[in-house]
């Protein structure tokens, strides 16, 4: 054995990955902070690369693209209405998301669940324009909860009965939403692929402020959701079925029921969204009504920690990266991988900052080998 | 010295992040010695033998292989050195078969089963070991399993060996057949390090004993010149009362009836086959049996947890005497007849508490239905947890740190702790000192004995044979799936529930009651 002795004596690597032992809240906040600044930082130098322009310059324009000249005292409050509007619809998908996502159903139907109630909402606002306008309205947020529940529902029965996969479940209901829209238009468009705006069942306009309600509904949803998930027993036990079903079969928790019921509490708030996109705001409808943001959705869900307030500042986030992005674009004719790309950083760095708040590197300490 | 030792560690440190797994720790083996390293689930024991077959790197310290410093930096370099780990738990290709595994990532230039079968045979023979090396491993008992671990490491001309925890799984007449095997590797000059934390084994089988509490190095003793108290006391770091209090209780009434129940599992195959018993109040049932005969199924059945194809249990219900059929019934559905059944699962962490949620939200578990109201209420809850943990000594910062932060036996507290709160006239604990430290494995017994002596009865599935014997008033043995045995713990010997553990057919039934009544 004399000559392994003599071998170099191996040492650990410089650089290892440890896993920190839990770290206090405030600095988890803090390391997320420093990761949006930073992700900030670097945005504005890639834009300030591609436009040719100061980084403080870009942000401006950003600026101006969400809120108008917010610093030159023109602030625009129809763009600041649109603002809180487009907030408002992302983060009421992301808190119909949550309850699932809590009890680890990986629902991602919410496109099509909210696509089919604002569907429904656009039926009922055709069809039904000789109702009085309050029993109209009583009708359109009826149905179109019912329309997104429906939707939630059939994939969770499927899961809890036969144990099917719920993600690709909740996929292909997408596609059906999207394909039953599309046939819907192209009956009512005469081929002609758009439907008119109509203004029967259209949601009351408050204070002369097109999106208030919209934006009121939401707010009151977003608390009643942190309070659903924290203090009711129903969240109690989407909590205990999300993390152990083993313990919730263990206390007498009927899981399937859980299951079902959350799903459609899920769906039903999808329904909801896609009500307010149709009867509160486009009056119309198409299969890109939602556009996508049933998948932004999950993102601001899991970005806020599944807390309601939380996502609301993300939602916020991410909308103003996608229009100061798209105005940045427009000013400097860039194309419109700009906002993808913007989005992307702040993203990648809100998503990576977590590695660092688990885990920690640890660059090994050089010392002197002792003699023997 | 006389003999140059065979392996030397000095002052290996061993950290991660904060937690000091080994600190300055030495440790000498001679050649022809059985040395066993005890120490406390957490002291550092297994820390410091991976050190040794090269699994972790000590972040300071020496390690002298024959006098001569040696550095191991991967398993392959312990190899080298002739140093073999059995690890607790196996790292076998079932699908394979005794010999392939042996030889598995072998590098002997050609691959010859034929001629490694009879090299296998030969090290069998030599040591005595009983093993097909054409039988395949999922075949095997966890004993043969075992052998084949060992076979491995001889097979590749280990001459210092390490087995961590062997006789963890064994039964006492597979564990004397390890000793003998690992006496006679003694005696052909092999080093062999046991880790174990089984004081009675320690005594038996090892020459010197060296003793870690806290990842800190306290001593080594001669076993010849020691006692098991002198032991306990090194590794627990105080004096402790090692026996169980058991009373007699007055008043032993049957409180819970089994009649035959059959049970299958999602393969089809029979788990529980026609299991008759009855748990008397004021009294402790031990169930005693080879991990895996069917414990957890018993249990799961009583709680309502498991779908049965036959059978029933009946529950006599103390204050009105009126029997109950809780075979067919949910566990909600058990709450809501009034049995106060409590239930503390093998499982701790994946059934018994949701590891994500604070010791409050653990609480409510078994009571957050209670209440009008579509809100929960935390107020009593949270008296509860200060109270369990006041009572029960758990060590947390807050009643609001989650539970999987908590070491495996404060957990287990707040487990116990609700269970026992519910007062109840039926409770049941599955391997409940698992992974506990000798301290909390006490206050366990004890709780299970108050409970006890409240008029409770309690069903206590156990794995150390000697702590059945002591805390139990009868020990019923399953093997299988089937009752093997009904024995009186006071008089029964561990030699005679051993016998019973690997017992194939079911006990001759005298009685449709399944046993006799201990009065």
């Amino acid at each position: 054995m004399a000559d392994k002795t003599a071998q170099k004596v191996h040492r650990e690597p410089w650089l290892h990955i440890a896993k920190r032992s839990e770290i206090p809240g405030w600095q988890a906040w803090l390391i997320r902070l420093a990761a949006i600044l930073i992700a900030f930082v670097l945005v504005g130098i890639i834009s300030s690369l591609l436009t040719g322009e100061g980084i403080g310059e870009v942000y401006g324009i950003m600026i101006r693209g969400v809120f108008g000249r917010l610093f030159e005292g023109q602030f625009s409050a129809k763009m600041m209405w649109r603002f809180l509007q487009s907030t408002a619809i992302l983060l009421c998908l992301s808190l119909a998301v949550t309850p699932a996502f809590k009890m680890k159903f990986w629902n991602c139907g919410a496109e099509g669940q909210a696509l089919i109630g604002g569907l429904v909402a656009m039926i009922c606002m055709m069809n039904l324009s000789g109702l009085p306008y309050w029993l109209l309205l009583v009708v359109i947020v009826v149905t179109s909860t019912l329309a997104g529940a429906v939707w939630g529902l059939i994939p969770a029965l499927f899961k809890a009965q036969y144990g099917t996969n719920e993600t690709l479940f909740t996929l292909m209901m997408n596609y059906v939403a999207t394909q039953i829209t599309a046939y819907y238009v192209y009956l009512v468009g005469k081929g002609s692929g758009t439907i008119n705006p109509v203004d029967t069942g259209n949601l009351p306009v408050l204070f002369g402020a097109p999106y208030l309600l919209n934006i009121l509904i939401v707010a009151i949803l977003t608390v009643a959701l942190f309070i659903y998930l924290k203090n009711s027993k129903q969240g109690y036990e989407i909590t205990v079925v999300g993390e152990s079903q083993n313990t919730a079969r263990y206390i007498g928790i009927n899981v399937k029921k859980v299951i079902i019921r959350t799903m459609m509490i899920s769906g039903a708030l999808c329904g909801v969204a896609g009500m307010l996109l149709v009867a509160g705001t486009n009056h119309s409808v198409n299969t890109n009504t939602v556009g996508g943001q049933g998948f932004t959705a999950i993102m601001v869900s899991w970005l806020g920690q599944f807390n309601a307030f939380i996502m609301a500042g993300m939602a916020a986030l991410i909308v103003f990266l996608k229009s100061g992005a798209a105005k940045v674009a427009d000013t400097f004719f860039l194309n419109s991988s700009y906002a993808d790309i913007v989005s992307g950083i702040v993203i990648l760095f809100l998503v990576g900052c977590e590695f660092f708040i688990r885990y920690t590197v640890k660059i090994r300490r050089n010392k002197k080998e002792e003699t023997v | 010295m006389s003999t140059q030792a065979a392996i030397e560690l000095k002052n290996i440190c061993k950290r991660f992040g904060p937690v000091v797994a080994n600190n300055n720790v030495c440790l000498t083996a001679n050649r022809g010695e059985i040395l066993s390293i005890l120490g406390e689930n957490g002291s550092g024991k297994t820390t410091l033998m991976n050190m040794i077959s090269g699994i972790y790197f000590p972040d300071e310290g020496q390690i002298f292989i024959n006098g001569e410093e040696a550095v191991i930096a991967s398993p392959k370099d312990a190899f080298d050195y002739k140093i073999g780990m059995i690890h607790q738990h196996f790292k076998l290709v079932d699908v394979f078969t005794a010999t392939e595994n042996i030889v598995l990532g072998l590098d002997e230039g050609k691959y010859n089963l034929k001629e490694a079968e009879k090299k296998v045979q030969e090290i069998c023979d030599l040591y005595g070991f009983e093993l097909d090396p054409k039988k395949k491993i999922y075949t095997m008992s966890v004993s043969e399993k075992q052998t084949v671990e060992i076979v491995k490491v001889l097979y590749r001309g280990a001459d210092i060996l390490i087995l961590d925890e062997p006789t963890a799984v064994l039964t006492p007449i597979e564990i004397r057949k390890l000793f003998a095997v690992l006496k006679k590797m003694r005696e052909d000059g092999k080093v062999i390090i046991i880790i174990t934390h089984k004081l009675n084994e320690v005594m038996e089988i090892s020459d010197r004993v060296s003793v870690l509490r806290k990842g800190e190095y306290i001593g080594t003793v001669n076993t010849s010149e020691t006692s098991e108290s002198e032991l306990t006391e090194m590794m627990v770091g105080k004096k402790i009362d090692l026996n169980i209090e058991r009373t007699q209780s007055e008043n032993v009434t049957p409180r819970l009836e089994v009649h035959h129940i059959n049970c299958s599992n999602r393969e089809g195959l029979k788990v529980l086959d026609d299991v008759s018993f009855v748990a008397n109040a004021g009294e402790i049932l031990g169930i005693a049996g080879i991990a895996g005969s069917g414990q957890r199924e018993l249990l799961e059945s009583i709680a309502g947890l498991q779908k049965l194809d036959s059978g029933a249990v009946l529950y006599r219900n103390p204050k009105t005497g009126k029997m109950d059929n809780l075979a067919t019934k949910t566990p909600l559905q058990i709450r809501e007849l009034g049995v106060r059944l409590s239930f503390v699962p093998e499982d701790r962490l994946g059934m018994g508490l949701v590891g994500n949620m604070d010791i409050v939200d653990n609480m409510m578990l078994r009571s957050y239905t209670k209440g009008k109201g579509l809100f929960l209420e935390r107020k009593a809850p949270r008296d509860l947890a200060e109270h369990i943990i006041d009572d029960l000594e758990v060590v947390t910062p807050d009643a609001n740190t989650p539970v999987r932060r908590l070491s495996g036996g404060n957990v287990q507290k707040v487990l116990v702790g609700r269970e026992i709160a519910a007062s109840p006239t039926v409770l049941m604990a599955a391997y409940p000192v698992r992974g506990l430290d000798i301290n909390s494995s006490y206050m366990i017994y004890n709780l299970l004995n108050q409970q006890k002596e409240r008029g409770v009865a309690v069903i206590f599935v156990g794995e150390d044979l000697d702590v059945l014997l002591a805390l139990c008033d009868r020990i019923l043995v399953i093997g299988s799936g089937r009752i093997t045995g009904l024995v009186d713990a006071r008089t029964a010997t561990k030699e005679e529930i051993g016998l019973l553990m690997t017992k194939t057919e079911a006990m001759a039934q005298s009685d449709d009651e399944g046993g006799e009544q201990n009065g």
